[in-house]
C-alpha cells in the first residue's frame, strides 16, 4: 500500500486467510468516549439509535476492562472495583466471543480504542487491529485538516479501512 | 499469538521515510524568524513555540505508539528512558540520555548532545531570552498528556546561550486517571 511519500505501513498487513465478508462492525473511540468512527458491513438487527449504541459499547468496554483487571489472579495490587485506571495498565482483555459474534479490542496507551466485531470463528485479530491503528496514524493523525477529538471525516481513511477489513479472513 | 516486541529506535529510524536535515533545520529557522517578526516579544515567541509543540505532540504520540510497539510504561523512569532512547532517535535521529533523577523519581533531565534544529544557528543580541528549541518542550508535554501524564518541561541548559549541551528538565506533576466520560443521567 503506497502513501504520500511511498513509505510502507509497518507492520505490513497480515495475509487474509479467506475471502468474503467476515466483519460486521467497526468502532473507533478516543479516551473521552467520543466515537471517532463507526462502520458497519453486516448488521441485520439494530435496536438502539446510534448515540445510545456508542455509549453502550464504550460503557461495556470500560466496565469489562475494570472487571478483568480486578479479577486478575496474577496481579498483586488490586484497586477497588470502579477505581479508574490508566489506559493499558493492568491486564487488558482483547476479545470476547459469543455464539453469534466475536468482539476484538485494541487499546493504545493514548486511549484510542479500536473495536472490530466479526464472525465468531475469526482467529486472533490483534495484528489486524494494529494495522488499522497504523492506518489511523497515517490517514487521520497526520492529516492537518483533522482536529483531534472530532469524528473522523477522511474519505481516504474510510476507503482504506473498508478495503482492508473486507479482505480479512 | 504473542504480542510483538517493541522495536528499537534505530530500527524504526531506518524504516521511516526521512527528509533532508538541512531542509528541516532551515524550515524551522524560517518559522522562528517569522514568529519573531510577527510577535516581536521574545516571551510571546517562546509561548507560541511551546503551543505549536503541544499541538504536534498530541498527534505525534499516536505515530510513536504505532511504530514502536511499546506497551504502557510501568513508571515514569521507564517513560523517560523510552522518550530519550526511542522517541528522539525515531523522530530526530539523535540519541538522548536521561540523568539527574530526584529522590521521588518524578523529575529528570534529558540531555541532547546533538540537536538538528540548531545547526548553523546563532542567537543575536536582540533575542537573548529566546528558547529557540522550545517546540521540543511542547512536543514532550503534549505527548505525555495524551498518555495521562501531566508534566512540566523546561530548559536547564541551552547551547545557543553558551552552555555545553541541551538539557531539558521533565517534571511529572500528576497521573490523570480515566474517568467514565458519560454522565449517568440517561
Amino acid at each position: 500500500m503506497q502513501f504520500f511519500g511511498g513509505s510502507e505501513i509497518s507492520p505490513s498487513p497480515p495475509v487474509p486467510t479467506a475471502s468474503g465478508n467476515n466483519a460486521y462492525m467497526l468502532y473507533i473511540f478516543n479516551r473521552n468516549g467520543v466515537c471517532l468512527l463507526y462502520r458497519e458491513w453486516n448488521r441485520p438487527l439494530k435496536t438502539l439509535n446510534s448515540q445510545q449504541d456508542h455509549k453502550l459499547m464504550f460503557g461495556l468496554l470500560f466496565s469489562l476492562k475494570s472487571l478483568t483487571a480486578k479479577m486478575d489472579p496474577t496481579c498483586v495490587d488490586k484497586g477497588n472495583l470502579g477505581v479508574p485506571q490508566l489506559p493499558g495498565q493492568g491486564c487488558s482483555f482483547h476479545s470476547f466471543r459469543t455464539n453469534t459474534y466475536k468482539l476484538s479490542l485494541m487499546e493504545s496507551p493514548s486511549g484510542i480504542k479500536i473495536i472490530l466485531v466479526t464472525h465468531p470463528r475469526t482467529g486472533d485479530l490483534r495484528e489486524s487491529l494494529k494495522y488499522i491503528y497504523n492506518l489511523y496514524v497515517e490517514y487521520v493523525v497526520k492529516n492537518p485538516l483533522y482536529s483531534p477529538g472530532a469524528p473522523i471525516r477522511c474519505e481516504l481513511f474510510d476507503t482504506s479501512v473498508d478495503q482492508y477489513v473486507r479482505g480479512l479472513g | 499469538m504473542a504480542p510483538v516486541a517493541p522495536r528499537s529506535g534505530d530500527a524504526i529510524f531506518a524504516s521511516v521515510e526521512r527528509v533532508n536535515s538541512e531542509l528541516f533545520t532551515l524550515t524551522y529557522g524560517a518559522m522562528v524568524r517569522q514568529l519573531l517578526t510577527d510577535l516581536e516579544e521574545v516571551e510571546e515567541v517562546n509561548k507560541q513555540l511551546d503551543q505549536m509543540g503541544y499541538n504536534i505532540g498530541i498527534r505525534l504520540v499516536d505515530e510513536f505508539l504505532a511504530k514502536s510497539n511499546v506497551s504502557r510504561c510501568v513508571d515514569f523512569k521507564e517513560t523517560a528512558e523510552v522518550i530519550a532512547k526511542v522517541g528522539f532517535k525515531m523522530f530526530l535521529g539523535v540519541t538522548a540520555s536521561v540523568t539527574n533523577w530526584d529522590a521521588e523519581g518524578t523529575t529528570c533531565s534529558i540531555i541532547l548532545e546533538d540537536n538538528p534544529l540548531v545547526d548553523f544557528v546563532e542567537l543575536p543580541d536582540t533575542c537573548q531570552g529566546l528558547y529557540y528549541c522550545n517546540i521540543l518542550s511542547g512536543v514532550i508535554r503534549g505527548a505525555l498528556e495524551m498518555v495521562s501524564m501531566k508534566t512540566e518541561v523546561t530548559w536547564l541548559r541551552d547551547m545557543l546561550r553558551g552552555d555545553d549541551a541541551f538539557e531539558l528538565q521533565v517534571k511529572l506533576l500528576k497521573q490523570v486517571h480515566e474517568e467514565y466520560p458519560y454522565k449517568d443521567d440517561e
